[in-house]
């Protein structure tokens, strides 16, 4: 099989160009740590660089000297030559809350942000911290007091929830359901199905039975509050979503060499080209390599069961007992990216060995970047 | 039928929580496999739309019903079920209120959407209700239909979240019937019936992430279970080679005399290939030793933990028995 383009970490990182690098994959691939030690190598190498994080593991944030989960960038390292280093934490409760505190007026602002439905949606949606990360990432790029903004996903289910979340935000927000509960609180504020017809009768017995009546009226003074502050979030977030299909952004998927993680990359790189999102190219995280690979795993088991049938040199068959079941993973893991590569031959690949121990520090973090570029 | 020599005697409900990538719904469908062994009935249910089930025992896309996917060792089923929350919620109004026709309308609406995707709450009360349905059912006789559930949970980031119900939905419903039903789930999740397993493998993200995920839970007042350390690899070293090798004082000089005598290589071959293999061996030393200080790390959780091996060939539905086995072996099932 034909071998992949290697991917050029330090041509896109070097590129003025490039202004925002996405870090998409399954969750526990290691996709903060890349992102980190990206930023790492950019600042490194000249460019102004905030790292967007959501909720990343607490040594890899203590690496990078984040404490505490603030919104804010932090500036981690100002290395020689220029370059800087932001790195923040989202904390999409409080974005959210920014948010209605822009666009309503305070008595408004306050009926929302302390009615339950609010409160469950901004800290709990399974959408909002894809939201949230989507609307932060595009006010940073609006800002423009960075050059580079690299931002990782957030660990959701489908890792790229991210790209429907403003979307299904949007239909909840446009739909005929919230249409319906706004309705009566528009014609006077009465009770919210009065004014309805028969067919709306019936289905507003059922909510009330399965939801209860208290429910039903929060969900309403909530609905109507929202609906009126809510006029441009959509807007915002197809500018958001523009703008990840811009020239300046790049999407980096990142997987492990185990089956899933590579077959959640393979419908990642499926789905960015389906709604034509730039990609760049697939960072493979935690390849395990050997240092003796001429030694097959064949030959190193049979050369182990020799020595334990003479019963001579334990010491030799143990280890070439461990080099073969190293050969063995190695092979497997050459398999699940060869896999990839057929399937998606035209995309460039990085392999970043596996380290023995997690990134404790900026060290290890730029590290990680030097294996990342000099693979 | 009950088994009073292993761990769990008595626990109904197996909830399998872990970080992405540990393996969590391996370990949920052999220790569904291990608990059915011997003639029982047991039913695993995933609920994040993943069809992980599916894939692992090698099916097609389960629907949302209960069927029988696999026999246990000595005889024994077990179920599976992927929870749909749309589905469930439709179910429920049916079942509790006689409104199929309502429920068809509320779909049309989008509220059903609505209800189960932007109330996380009402999502998580659909989800664990059905599963605590499923484990309070009697047949005619009077006895459960399952001997054991085993829910493949959400991930530990979100687990005491995912079972504190009532406490998600009391923000949102102070009475009425959806507070009933989440009470309801309450006195199964938070009994004696009911443990939380946490898988972690000998990393230090994922340790750290169980050791917070437990604190949480019993935070919460929810009852912890076990911890099931997965893809353990054995040492085929003795430990006093390890130890040497740590300390890089790894001599290859045994290693070349060992090469030569197997004929793998000579001369100034065997050399090269006993350094390098020396090297492989100190990398090795070094992950043991990581490893044995997570495994410490652990054990200060104070709970019961199990070890399962790394399997060779990746997970396949014998890789799935293997775990049972070395599970009941340890006294988890």
């Amino acid at each position: 099989m034909k071998k992949p383009a290697t991917l050029d970490v330090d041509a896109i990182l070097d590129d003025q160009g490039t202004r925002i690098i996405v870090c998409c994959g399954a969750g526990g691939v290691g996709k903060t740590t890349t992102a980190a030690a990206l930023g790492l190598r950019a600042a490194e190498r000249g460019r102004c660089v905030v790292v967007l994080t959501v909720d990343p593991a607490r040594r890899l944030a203590q690496s990078m000297g984040l404490t505490e989960l603030d919104n804010t960038p932090r500036l981690v390292s100002s290395p020689e030559g220029g370059g800087q280093l932001y790195a923040m934490m989202l904390d999409m409760k409080r974005t959210f809350d920014e948010i209605i505190e822009a666009h309503a007026d305070p008595e408004r602002a306050r009926q929302i942000l302390s009615n339950p439905f609010y409160q469950s949606l901004s800290s709990s949606f399974s959408g909002t911290q894809e939201y949230m990360a989507m609307e932060k990432l595009g006010q940073l790029r609006r800002s423009d007091e960075w050059d580079l903004i690299i931002v990782d996903t957030p660990p959701s289910r489908n890792a790229l929830d991210f790209l429907d979340a403003p979307e299904r935000l949007g239909r909840f927000l446009d739909g005929r359901f919230i249409r319906l509960l706004t309705a009566p609180a528009k014609a006077g504020g009465r009770s919210a199905f009065r004014l309805l017809n028969a067919g709306f009768g019936l289905m507003a017995g059922a909510m009330t039975k399965l939801l209860g009546a208290q429910v039903i009226k929060d969900l309403q003074t909530f609905v109507s509050a929202l609906d009126a502050v809510f006029g441009g979030f959509r807007q915002r977030a197809e500018m958001t979503y523009q703008l990840l299909q811009a020239p300046g952004t790049a999407f980096l998927v990142v997987a492990a060499p185990e089956r899933d993680a590579m077959r959640e990359a393979s419908y990642f790189v499926e789905r960015l080209a389906e709604e034509r999102m730039p990609l760049a190219g697939l960072v493979v995280n935690r390849v395990h390599v050997s240092p003796a690979p001429a030694l097959s795993a064949a030959r190193s088991a049979a050369a182990a069961e020799d020595l334990e049938s003479r019963g001579e040199h334990e010491l030799t068959a143990a280890v070439l007992r461990l080099h073969a079941g190293r050969m063995q993973l190695t092979a497997r893991e050459s398999r699940e990216q060869e896999h990839f590569s057929s399937a998606h031959p035209t995309v460039p690949v990085v392999q970043v060995r596996a380290m023995s121990e997690d990134v404790h520090d900026l060290t290890g973090l730029r590290q990680i970047g030097d294996l990342l570029a000099t693979a | 039928m009950d088994s009073p020599d292993t761990d769990w005697a008595g626990v109904r409900l197996h909830v399998v929580t872990g970080k992405g990538g540990t393996g969590k719904t391996t370990v949920a469908a052999s220790l569904a496999l291990a608990l059915a062994s011997g003639g029982r009935k047991v039913l695993l249910v995933e609920v994040e739309g993943r069809q992980g089930i599916a894939q692992i025992f090698d099916l097609p896309p389960l629907p949302y019903e209960e069927r029988k996917i696999a026999v246990a060792p000595s005889g024994g089923d077990v179920f599976a079920l992927a929870i749909d929350p749309e589905a469930a919620m439709l179910e429920y109004m049916e079942m509790f209120y006689g409104m199929r026709s309502a429920g068809r309308a509320l779909t049309k609406m989008g509220i059903v959407d609505f209800a189960t995707t932007v109330a996380p709450g009402f999502r998580d009360v659909l989800v664990t209700g059905k599963t605590t349905e499923a484990v309070r059912r009697r047949g005619r006789n009077g006895r459960r239909i399952y001997d054991a559930v085993v829910l493949d949970a959400p991930p530990t980031g979100r687990i005491a979240r995912f079972l504190n119900v009532t406490h998600e939905v009391a923000g949102l419903a102070k009475v009425g019937p959806i507070k009933n039903h989440s009470e309801l789930v309450n006195n199964v999740v938070k009994s004696p019936e009911t443990a939380v397993h946490f898988v972690t493998l000998l990393e230090e993200m994922p340790v750290q992430e169980t050791l917070d995920g437990i604190a949480e839970l019993r935070a919460a007042g929810l009852p912890a279970g076990g911890i099931f350390v997965n893809m353990v690899r054995e040492s085929l070293l003795p430990q006093a080679a390890l130890d040497t090798a740590v300390k890089g004082r790894f001599d290859a000089g045994e290693l070349v005399l060992g090469l030569k005598a197997a004929g793998v290589a000579d001369g100034a071959e065997a050399t090269a290939m006993a350094e390098a293999l020396a090297e492989e061996v100190v990398e090795h030393a070094h992950r043991t030793e990581l490893e044995r200080a997570e495994r410490e790390t652990l054990a200060g959780a104070g709970l019961k933990s199990y070890e399962l091996p790394l399997l060779a060939d990746g997970v396949d539905l014998a890789g799935l028995y293997e775990l049972a086995e070395t599970m009941r072996t340890q006294g988890a099932a």
